[in-house]
């Protein structure tokens, strides 16, 4: 197979607008004659499925959740960039550009990340007109913070919310076309399976969670925006339904898995406290503008923070990293924060922390000040922990947050399989090895308000398609296979419950494939994975029927998919034998610990077909040339 | 410590429900309510009894999927916070709760403390958004907001739609969710065209799914884990008011051309 990116030529400010240009459009009359499915609801499918919708297609969205408005876009804090340069401090969509393909570690699309550096000002002016209450000067201008990986200030926020009213904004647009009859909504219907007719995406069976009927859905095309795996590890910063099921069977019907070893670990979330732990959560990344990263010197040190004297501190961010100290990058924190635990300095009862550290701002600026900043935070510690962080330092550590990996698209945004488009996080496309701070919310509102509306047009309108029902047997073929997977699982009745499956794998994945990897690691992962995905299909208890709500039914097919998952994760860590962003091998780093890229061999997308449970996937490269960003060492020094 | 629950066990909504009287003997104070439910439900299941069924996805209090009663109270005793995010260690040994579904006749029952929570989505969709096409929009600082405005919409704006505002209303009123949304888009100038048309919209919304009316108890801010004010719900109430002689509707003019 051939992977054609189908990026254009040219100088790259006017690649985006010459591509829109050539691209044939459907025609306002003959828009409603085509039918789109989009599954999923959050920035990239709500926005996706409200615009597609305004534009005349009949569109249908599906979520697994009771309400679009929940999906887990509503989680990010910080903000989203754009290159507005409202600042003046010399920001330009150019560098937005600069600095995402750097930050992703030469590892990203320079053609895909400057069309998102485009887009990211349209963004700011569509949703400032929706009503979206973004944080504003005095004058009654829009604010902007400033975020990791950038020497601008060019994030705009709503608070400490800016996910939240970035969805709901699109949430809105999605309700105001069902009301105007362009739009159907499909709540706690949750997609299993992709239909292909001809080699074509045609639609999709679904379960409806509520009663359990198994349903077909016909279609034009289908948009996949289902978000990131990062629950592949069990414990991460995600929403807990959030899946990969949808990417999966994707993936399985032919649809290429691109960089799936590119996941992100953002540094400072809580410490986990025990076994039962379900979740973890996140504390913004802006607290490490004030706070201070450190650990004790001596390890093993099990006196309160506050009874360590200074001379027995160890602020190691302040001290490897001087120029960026504790506000390194999100990859490099991590890292260091490992490295310490490592060496038993790590603190808490897990011995899995390091301390963040108020006790000189407050001193410098007072705890009114540092109330005024954080306050929420702080709230949301201490709701936590129980513990007062004006008064001690925080706990924290790293935890998967986000997934740069995904099914590989074209700059289209079309997968492997035509008609199949994947946007947001649940494609590859811009963010390479490593997601810069504020750039999730971006990509995902660029893909769904202002690409896919115009790529899906040309295959709308390049394509003939033949009429498809879901009587047809195509359709009848995949309803009784997800039927039968179901059946699979609630007939083993075995021994062991689904979500203790699921903490053994998401354990032998963080261990062996998480903040470091090394082939040995990595290789006894690929014996174990598949035994234990054995043990599961033989001793999982699944109780109950299809025919009625059913929570642990609904997890026991996702876990069964990241099972297969979490094999091609280490395979495709096994095969990049190089450390960049967020993919750090033991064997490829300076004699300081730092990461050593391989541009010869490695700069290249590994993008993955699948052969068969068990059978080693077929490894297909798209070669990535850097043509305005000169591939250098990322130092934070 | 010892954790004595009572749950409400409801297979469907067609079907009778009963309180269940559960003992948990081991209760970790640094767990979370729900992780407590999640650990219980790992033990019925070694037993071959049907886990509890209840809502919940981003367990960090945004996505506004989890709430039940405990005791009486939407989402507990903690103010502010979220069933989800309620840990175990707000509670005492030996403790007796009583955990309860949304109750109200807009929220069907699906199963034990999940309801069905679409009618909030339907009244969004009466009116709830400004309208305005990808790509039409102007530049983004031509349109200025007072800091003051910015504020006082986003204080609105925080509400994530649980629904706790309702199960704790004795009206099962959805006042103060549809308030928080006409006051956020009220407050802003990009709201202003569709502001009388989008009170009426709501409000009649709220009553066709069977919501009761508000009768200034105060009971919904109360438990509201985003702390929404009352205050939302006298600005609908004014712009309805206003709307009442305000409004009117705008007949479609057939094309010239």
């Amino acid at each position: 197979m051939q992977l054609d990116s189908k990026c254009p030529s040219g100088p790259i400010e006017t690649r985006w607008e010459r591509h829109k240009f050539n691209l044939k459009l459907v025609n306002p009359a003959n828009k409603r004659k085509y039918s789109i499915i989009v599954v999923g609801s959050g920035l990239a499918g709500g926005s996706a499925s409200a615009t597609l919708a305004e534009l005349g297609y009949n569109v249908e969205c599906y979520c697994y959740q009771d309400s679009p408005r929940r999906a887990h876009s509503i989680a990010a804090q910080g903000g989203i960039n754009a290159g507005k340069n409202y600042q003046n401090d010399g920001d330009s969509i150019y560098r937005l550009f600069y600095d995402t393909v750097k930050g992703g570690d030469f590892r990203a699309r320079e053609s895909n990340v400057h069309r998102l550096a485009e887009t990211s000002v349209d963004i700011i002016d569509h949703c400032v007109a929706q009503g979206i209450p973004f944080a504003r000067e005095y004058g009654g201008t829009l604010a902007n913070r400033s975020f990791g990986g950038a020497q601008v200030s060019r994030t705009f926020y709503a608070r400490g919310q800016t996910g939240q009213q970035l969805l709901l904004g699109a949430y809105q647009a999605m309700q105001r076309q069902i009301a105007a009859g362009q739009l159907t909504m499909f709540p706690r219907h949750e997609m299993l399976e992709l239909v292909l007719i001809n080699g074509r995406a045609r639609g999709i069976v679904t379960r409806n969670l509520i009663t359990g009927a198994i349903e077909s859905h016909a279609a034009d095309a289908v948009v996949l925006a289902t978000g990131g795996y990062g629950n592949c590890f069990y414990l991460s910063t995600m929403a807990k339904g959030a899946n990969a099921t949808a990417i999966w069977r994707a993936h399985r019907k032919g649809a290429l898995f691109a960089n799936p070893c590119f996941t992100q670990i953002h540094p400072t979330c809580i410490p986990v406290s025990g076994e039962y732990q379900s979740k973890l959560t996140l504390m913004s990344e802006s607290l490490r503008n004030d706070g201070r990263i450190w650990a004790p010197l001596k390890p093993g040190d099990k006196r309160a923070p506050n009874d360590i004297p200074e001379a027995e501190r160890d602020y190691y961010l302040e001290r490897r990293y001087p120029a960026f100290g504790n506000l390194a990058p999100r990859d490099i924190s991590s890292r260091a924060a490992k490295a310490v635990c490592d060496e038993g300095r790590g603190v808490g009862e897990t011995g899995l922390g390091v301390y963040l550290d108020f006790r000189d701002a407050i001193q410098r600026l007072g705890a009114a000040v540092i109330a005024e900043r954080y306050g929420n935070l702080f709230e949301m510690y201490e709701r936590l922990t129980g513990e007062d962080a004006y008064k001690a330092p925080m706990r924290i550590y790293p935890a998967i947050h986000y997934t740069m990996g995904g099914l590989w698209v074209d700059y289209n945004l079309m997968s492997t399989i035509p008609g199949l488009y994947v946007i947001g996080e649940a494609n590859f496309s811009d963010h390479g090895a490593n997601r810069l701070g504020a750039s999730a919310l971006m990509q995902g509102l660029a893909d769904g308000y202002f690409v896919i509306p115009y790529t899906i047009g040309d295959y709308l309108a390049s394509t003939k398609f033949e009429k498809v029902s879901t009587g047809q047997a195509e359709f009848r073929e995949v309803e009784g296979a997800v039927t039968g997977q179901i059946k699979r699982l609630l007939a083993a009745r075995g021994k062991r419950t689904v979500d203790s499956f699921h903490r053994e794998l998401g354990k032998l994945l963080w261990e062996n494939c998480g903040m470091a990897r090394n082939a040995a690691g990595l290789e006894s992962a690929l014996k174990k994975i598949p035994e234990l995905r054995e043990q599961y299909w033989g001793s999982v208890n699944v109780l109950g029927s299809n025919e009625e709500f059913n929570q642990a039914l609904e997890r026991a097919g996702r876990v069964a998919d990241y099972f297969e998952l979490a094999e091609l994760i280490c395979r495709d860590a096994l095969m990049r034998d190089e450390s960049c962003g967020g993919h750090f091998r033991d064997e490829h780093q300076t004699e300081d610990g730092e990461a050593l890229r391989n541009d010869a061999e490695y700069a290249h997308v590994a993008a993955w077909e699948f052969t068969g449970v068990g059978s080693k996937p077929v490894l297909h490269k798209e070669p990535l040339n850097f043509e305005y960003v000169k591939p250098a060492v990322r130092s934070y020094k | 410590m010892r954790i004595i629950l009572h749950v409400w066990r409801q297979r469907k909504g067609s079907e009778p429900g009963r309180l269940v009287r559960y003992e948990i003997p081991d209760v970790n104070p640094h767990m979370s309510f729900l992780e407590m439910l999640d650990v219980l439900n790992e033990e019925l299941t070694a037993k071959g009894e049907d886990p509890i069924a209840f809502d919940h996805d981003c367990r960090e209090g945004i996505c506004g999927m989890c709430g039940f009663m405990v005791n009486g109270r939407a989402h507990g005793p903690e103010p502010r916070t979220t069933v989800c995010q309620l840990h175990m260690r707000h509670f005492h040994d030996g403790d007796e709760l009583w955990l309860e579904p949304w109750r109200a006749r807009a929220f069907p029952l699906i199963r034990d403390l999940v309801v069905d929570r679409c009618a909030f989505d339907r009244i969004i969709a009466a009116g709830g958004y400004i309208s305005t096409r990808a790509g039409s929009a102007p530049e983004a600082n031509s349109i200025l907001v007072a800091k003051e405005a910015a504020e006082a919409s986003m204080d609105a704006a925080a509400c994530i739609g649980c629904g706790a505002c309702v199960a704790q209303c004795p009206n099962a009123a959805a006042a103060l969710f549809t308030a928080a949304k006409i006051s956020q888009l009220g407050l802003l100038p990009q709201g202003q065209p569709e502001r009388w048309a989008r009170v009426r919209k709501m409000v009649a919304q709220c009553a066709r799914e069977g919501f009761g009316s508000c009768t200034n108890i105060a009971e919904c801010e109360a438990v509201c884990p985003k702390s929404i004010k009352l205050e939302t719900i006298a600005r609908m109430n004014r712009d309805y008011l206003a709307a009442l002689w305000k409004h009117r509707e705008v007949s479609a003019a057939a094309g010239a051309g």
